[in-house]
């Protein structure tokens, strides 16, 4: 360090420049880490998709790309459809009421988590990490189900279970039912996903 | 500038070469000497300071292969898996420029843990090392960071899945999770976004940093002096020396143990060209069998696991669920309590509040709940009125877990408050203690590999807690016990 003096006068312009080069360094680095952001051909790509369900017999899934995931469309058996309330005492959140919004949309807020009671539409990604669920519609006693499964999905990744209403089973990883996307009917036989008659 | 050096007109081609380039680039010759030729080392090393050199040679291997590789991968997610393909069958010597890649990327782990672990029973971590332990710490994070990003790369399903699970950890992040899940992925899923990104970070971004940590890890190890066995300073005021000022207890790196880890590479060669040639997947454990199928952003695997440098920690993660949540919450209330019994009445009441609000964001009351029946219905009517006392999902607390083992590492020169640094001069329950903590970070690392069980879930739980309780409790232990006489010197027999 010298002796000299600290010139005041000439301190006060270096913190004011030194201030005025860091606000230039923050703005400078918005373009770089805005660029981390889903690109507009990634949104693009999130259009809303249109699917033929007239194909689907009762107890029989279909599974189409929505932005990339998964999502599936079910047809459920009457059978299957009334066994959905006897389960409620085991799930989670069977009214899905933990975050209604992120969950589903309003037209799916009931006991068959769908527009059409006999047609669950579901995203078919757990929501604890993220893997694809698999199906296991077979009721029964099934290696990793428990013995009085009824039919549903169970994560392969963390052991989570989901009914045919794609609604979690409690003390399970996954902390929420599987979502619904929005969707909506365009004909008996059309549905359109990522879409519905708010938007 | 420097004062021109002459030599005799009558020395030899190579002297007055020499001579040239020490006039010109005076900093090269200096930094041979500080670094090679006149850096003394304890003469006492014993097996556990290979580590150090070999580490050094497998980041060699890492980028000359790297570089290799790079000349022909495509990062792009129709072409990945095809290209990591085409290096193995149709590149000439590809295959054997990929695994080599690939069994160093384990080698790395192996090489660093044992390094650690060396460290810590060593105390080479405590003053005047704290710089040199916190650099290596940061190598750490960084070599996760490039092996994570860099498993990825092959775009098998077990790189797909793994990096969604690893990226959806992320998004368990209270209010901007979701957000910054988004910003990481560049997409709503995994995609080719994702993998330009993570090649990109893989081949430029993260090398750049590791090797800036190294060289500073270097540097402050060269300026302090290293540690050894015996945990004595050779370099101390009171350290002996000889006429020049060298310490007595110390050789110079050049050419002592510049041989001594010639010695040692070639042993480590001699292991890893025996992998490479002979088991380069190691059963699955270096490179798993489910990346030999292409990603299917549809299908995930029926048994998804990280490779097994990750998987301690991965059990760590998977150790907290909200029953967990709720034994930290109680234990981190407990020690609310204790530290503001000792502590004067001004601070009392703000670690009362600060561990009161820790235990409820841990789930405390959802948990009390859960635990005794009869309280249910008052939890239940709290958590209806207040919504936010039900805490945060225990998923962000798994990712908490993860991070934080990593983490805690960083402050061991500042939780160790032993009398000595080195484990011989240690009261002999402390090598008991390092022993159990060795094989419980064992266990870990093995359930980690496993598919959940309950059984492996609670022995996880044990060891987690077991895992922190060894570095959060070590202030008290580790004063515990009466320590052995330090010689004055190294012990050190001639051979």
């Amino acid at each position: 360090m010298s002796d000299t003096p600290v010139d005041t006068s000439k301190r006060t312009w270096i913190i004011a420049s030194g201030c005025a080069g860091a606000v230039g360094g923050i703005a400078a680095a918005v373009p770089f880490v805005s660029s981390f952001q889903p690109s507009e051909r990634a949104k693009a790509a999130g259009a809303a998709v249109e699917v033929d369900i007239a194909g689907i017999k009762p107890g029989e899934k279909m599974t189409v790309e929505w932005r990339g995931k998964p999502v599936w469309i079910m047809r459920r058996t009457p059978e299957e459809l009334a066994s959905l309330p006897k389960l409620d005492a085991l799930l989670a959140d069977p009214k899905s009421e933990r975050k209604p919004s992120d969950q589903a949309p309003e037209y799916a807020r009931n006991e068959n988590r769908s527009i059409k009671p006999e047609y669950l539409v579901v995203v078919g990604i757990c929501t604890h990490l993220g893997c694809s669920p698999s199906d296991k519609f077979t009721p029964g006693p099934q290696p990793s189900l428990p013995d009085d499964w009824q039919g549903g999905f169970f994560c392969p990744c963390h052991g989570s279970t989901f009914d045919l209403a794609g609604r979690v089973f409690k003390n399970k990883p996954a902390p929420d039912n599987l979502e619904v996307p929005p969707h909506m009917y365009l004909s008996e036989t059309k549905l359109l996903i990522g879409e519905d008659k708010k938007a | 500038m420097a004062e021109f050096h002459e030599v005799s007109p009558n020395a030899s081609a190579g002297e007055k070469l020499t001579n040239w380039f020490e006039n010109r680039l005076p900093t090269a010759f200096e930094a041979y000497k500080v670094h090679m030729s006149e850096y003394y080392a304890p003469k006492n090393f014993n097996f556990w300071y290979i580590f150090g050199s070999l580490a050094m040679l497998v980041l060699v291997i890492q980028i000359v292969t790297g570089i290799f590789l790079v000349m022909h991968y495509k990062p792009d997610a129709a072409l990945a898996f095809a290209s990591v393909e085409y290096i193995m069958r149709d590149v000439p010597w590809g295959w054997l420029v990929r695994v080599m890649h690939l069994t160093c990327a384990s080698a790395f782990f192996v090489v660093v843990y044992l390094h650690m672990f060396r460290g810590l029973i060593y105390g080479s971590y405590r003053k005047p090392r704290e710089l040199v332990w916190i650099f290596g710490c940061a190598i750490f994070l960084c070599l996760m960071a490039e092996a994570f990003m860099g498993y990825l790369l092959p775009w098998g399903q077990m790189s797909y899945w793994g990096a969604q699970v690893i990226v959806n950890l992320f998004a368990a992040v209270p209010f901007v999770g979701p957000d910054l899940a988004l910003l990481i992925r560049g997409d709503f899923v995994v995609g080719d976004a994702t993998l330009n990104r993570f090649f990109s970070f893989h081949v430029i971004a993260v090398p750049l940093v590791l090797l800036g940590l190294v060289v500073a890890h270097l540097m402050a190890l060269h300026d302090v002096g290293s540690n050894n066995p015996d945990g004595v300073e050779i370099k101390g005021p009171t350290a002996p020396k000889d006429a020049k000022g060298h310490p007595l207890d110390g050789i110079p790196f050049h050419p002592y143990y510049t041989v001594h880890d010639i010695f040692g590479v070639s042993m480590f060669l001699m292991v890893f060209t025996a992998i490479i040639f002979f088991a380069p997947e190691v059963g699955g454990y270096f490179l798993e069998y489910n990346n030999f199928i292409p990603a299917d952003p549809f299908k995930t695997p029926l048994h998804i696991a990280p490779v097994w440098y990750f998987t301690p920690f991965y059990s760590m993660l998977r150790a907290v669920t909200s029953e967990m949540a709720t034994v930290l919450a109680l234990i981190v209330l407990a020690a609310a309590f204790f530290s503001a019994r000792r502590l004067p009445s001004a601070f009392r009441g703000v670690v009362l509040v600060v561990g009161l609000a820790v235990a409820v964001m841990l789930g405390l009351i959802p948990g009390l709940g859960n635990l005794l029946p009869f309280l249910a219905p008052v939890t239940g009517g709290l958590l209806k009125a207040v919504p936010l006392l039900g805490g945060i999902d225990a998923k962000f607390w798994g990712v908490v877990a993860m991070g934080g083992g990593v983490v805690i590492l960083f402050f061991l020169p500042w939780l160790d408050n032993s009398a000595v640094k080195s484990i011989r001069y240690r009261p002999d329950w402390h090598k008991y203690l390092y022993a159990i903590f060795v094989l419980n970070f064992l266990v870990l690392g093995y359930l980690g590999m496993l598919p959940p069980s309950s059984i492996g879930g609670r022995v996880s739980q044990i060891g987690t807690l077991f895992y922190f309780g060894f570095f959060l409790l070590m202030p008290w232990w580790s004063r515990i016990g009466t320590p052995k006489q330090v010689p004055d010197r190294v012990t050190f027999a001639a051979h």
